[in-house]
């Protein structure tokens, strides 16, 4: 081979490469997305509001097919009662699936304990939900990937997936996993997302014939979470975990945890 | 019925989703890798360090560490809710996980294993297939053993002393690599718990350092009590056999010069041990961070007698008067390695369980009521009959490797 011919393919060859090279970097969706963050799903739940009707988790139960008889639930409401000793008393019997319709207080195999109405000094009701955290620990342990972050900040499970080792729900300091009895897989709130994504409200916040829970857009200004955010004291279950929750409170008592 | 229902007794405030959910099979499972780990080390402070008094029990602790190997995945398996999805780990490790990480580990620590085990009987396995070759009347089972050995030799049948001078000196690297690696396994183990945050009892870095020290002691508390079963069972062999006295001698001052020198090496890190096991208790109690109340209350109140009396008093104490009074006789040290199995058993159940026993809330209380008789697919798995067959697998598994690579053989080497 010439000099002048061999310079000539090398030249070819390595712009052929370099092109070839240029085209192997892909796309990435997530890239962009995060260039332009438009969604950020976020939760507000005022407890002023709520009175413990469980309608919310009715809903909820009906909406995500978790059996309505299972001792297990995506959300549930808790419900705290101060005594005038000090004494702070909470249960959420079946997850206040059918209310709180007797004032005695569940206190597992411990049976029920009546409170004198004149001994109470407060009483609330705490709904809880899934945090959708923005450091998410269940997203960290799980061996699979089987639950993931979407870009809107939601964390999904991948039920087709999931081995059902339990690192998530262990991981969780919410308690907001569990093992679904039909799908035997882990399973949790997504924030009604097939509802959500195409514009619907939760079946929760549906529900809720108070509007103690909210759905919205925590990236839109115009949103009335966001407004209401903006303008009030809100606050987070378990900050000391760096969770970062999303799920956020008007009037939380130190008591809640 | 909702997974981990059936078990669980609640007390007090616990939130509606909270359950046993890792149950006995989560107990074996850092027990049995423990028990690997353990086993492994104690092999390797003869190969890497040439402590020569440890010669016999090294070959034994090797090929029983790679019997115990397969069933440390067992209780993992019998555990997931999706055992067929068990696989996905590998398919799609998620490295953030350390479960997934630890599914590396454990298998890179795997062929470590595999490998010494190999270059340690490469010898052996070329002269037997020599000898089965000539032999004219082979039983069935000799032509499978002859079959096994051909297709495991690789080929490799030069015996010259370069090539197995090369062997020994890959036993060794193999066995220092090994060293790390079947620490990190454990450590890893540890790390699986001590890395979950929203568990009060096992958010501590020192987790996966404690699961090494034990795990090393009930591995060399195994080794030490199985190789003298096996010795036991080999002298009522050698007597049936022919009552050479002489050999039953023999076997009888090996067993016992093994079973002594191991003793002292299983001495040294049950200090490490306990000392580690008690300072985390120390250092939570002095911290007395927001989660000591419930943890004191399950430690001192709840758990008090799994603790103190099962896992420190006969698990650990006693035991370790056992191995210290002088004059230590073959008899007293397995009693004592038994009880150190039991201690460590409960250290594991103490842990998992324990950690369990309180509420997230902080205010209630989980019990967990271990299914004994098998009513349905998920209380054999969870329960005691699961628990028992993953127990007695090492020993199954053992018998047949054994046949392959004998793990009582004596030669010049290794």
């Amino acid at each position: 081979m010439k000099r002048r011919e061999f310079l000539k393919t090398s030249l070819m060859f390595v712009s052929g490469a370099s092109v070839s090279l240029g085209a192997l970097e892909f796309f990435d969706v997530r890239e962009v997305l995060a260039a332009h963050p438009e969604v950020r799903w976020g939760f507000l739940v005022d407890t002023y509001k709520c009175v413990g009707c469980g309608f919310c988790v009715k809903a909820c139960k009906t909406e995500n097919e978790i059996p309505f008889e299972a001792n297990v639930t995506r959300t549930w409401v808790e419900r705290y009662v101060t005594l005038n000793d000090g004494r702070v008393l909470a249960d959420s019997p079946k997850g206040a699936r059918d209310g709180f319709t007797t004032s005695k207080i569940d206190r597992a195999s411990e049976g029920f304990e009546d409170v004198p109405q004149d001994e109470i000094s407060q009483a609330f009701f705490v709904p809880k939900l899934c945090n959708q955290c923005d450091n998410p620990p269940c997203v960290q342990v799980c061996p699979v990937g089987a639950t993931y972050q979407a870009d809107d900040g939601v964390v999904l499970v991948d039920r087709k997936w999931c081995i059902g080792c339990g690192y998530c729900i262990m991981g969780c300091p919410y308690g907001a996993r569990f093992f679904n009895p039909v799908t035997h897989v882990a399973d949790k709130c997504n924030f009604c997302y097939h509802r959500i994504t195409k514009g619907l409200n939760t079946a929760c916040a549906q529900a809720c014939p108070f509007g103690a829970r909210q759905v919205g857009n925590l990236k839109d200004p115009d949103d009335p979470i966001t407004k209401i955010l903006l303008t009030q004291r809100v606050g987070i279950l378990k900050d000391e975990f760096g969770t970062k929750p999303q799920v956020l409170y008007i009037g939380l008592n130190k008591e809640v945890r | 019925m909702v997974h981990g229902e059936l078990w669980t007794i609640k007390e007090l405030f616990v939130l509606p989703n909270e359950y046993i959910y890792w149950s006995i099979q989560i107990v074996m499972y850092p027990y049995m890798t423990g028990l690997v780990a353990g086993a492994f080390v104690l092999s390797s402070l003869y190969h890497v360090f040439n402590v020569e008094s440890l010669k016999n029990i090294a070959r034994f602790a090797l090929v029983f560490s790679f019997a115990l190997l397969p069933v440390a995945m067992m209780p993992l398996m019998l555990h997931l809710q999706q055992p067929l999805r068990g696989v996905h780990v590998l398919m799609t490790p998620h490295f953030t996980s350390a479960i997934s990480a630890f599914g590396i580990v454990f298998l890179g620590y795997g062929f470590i294993v595999a490998a010494e085990i190999w270059f340690v009987y490469r010898t052996y396995i070329v002269r037997n297939i020599v000898r089965l070759r000539e032999k004219v009347d082979r039983s069935a089972g000799e032509t499978l053993l002859l079959t096994i050995h051909k297709i495991i030799a690789l080929g490799a049948y030069d015996l010259s002393e370069k090539a197995v001078a090369a062997d020994h000196k890959a036993v060794r690297l193999l066995a220092t690599i090994g060293i790390p690696v079947a620490c990190f396994l454990h450590g890893y183990a540890g790390f699986i718990f001590g890395s979950v945050k929203a568990n009060a009892l096992w958010m501590t870095p020192l987790m996966p350092v404690i699961f090494i020290c034990s795990a090393i002691v009930s591995g060399i508390a195994l080794c030490i009590l199985s190789y003298a079963v096996f010795m036991e069972i080999r002298k009522m062999i050698a007597k049936r056999s022919q009552p050479g006295p002489g050999q039953i001698a023999e076997l009888r001052s090996i067993e016992k010069h093994e079973v002594h020198s191991t003793a002292r090496y299983l001495l040294l890190f049950m200090t490490l041990a306990i000392t580690l096991e008690l300072l985390d208790v120390i250092f939570r109690g002095y911290t007395a961070v927001k989660s000591w109340d419930i943890i004191r209350e399950v430690i001192y109140n709840k758990d008090f007698v799994k603790i103190f009396i099962f896992q420190y008093g006969i698990g650990n104490v006693l035991p370790f008067i056992l191995l210290l009074l002088p004059r230590l006789s073959t008899r007293r040290a397995c009693l004592a390695c038994l009880l150190v199995l039991f201690g460590v058993f409960m250290m594991r159940w103490n842990v998992v369980i324990g950690g369990q026993a309180f509420s997230l809330t902080f205010a209630g209380f989980m019990e967990y009521h271990m299914p004994v008789i098998p009513t349905s697919m998920e209380t054999f798995k969870e329960g005691l009959t699961g628990a028992v067959s993953v127990a007695i697998t090492p020993f199954i598994l053992f018998y047949f490797l054994n046949k392959i690579f004998p793990a009582f053989i004596r030669d010049e080497k290794h």
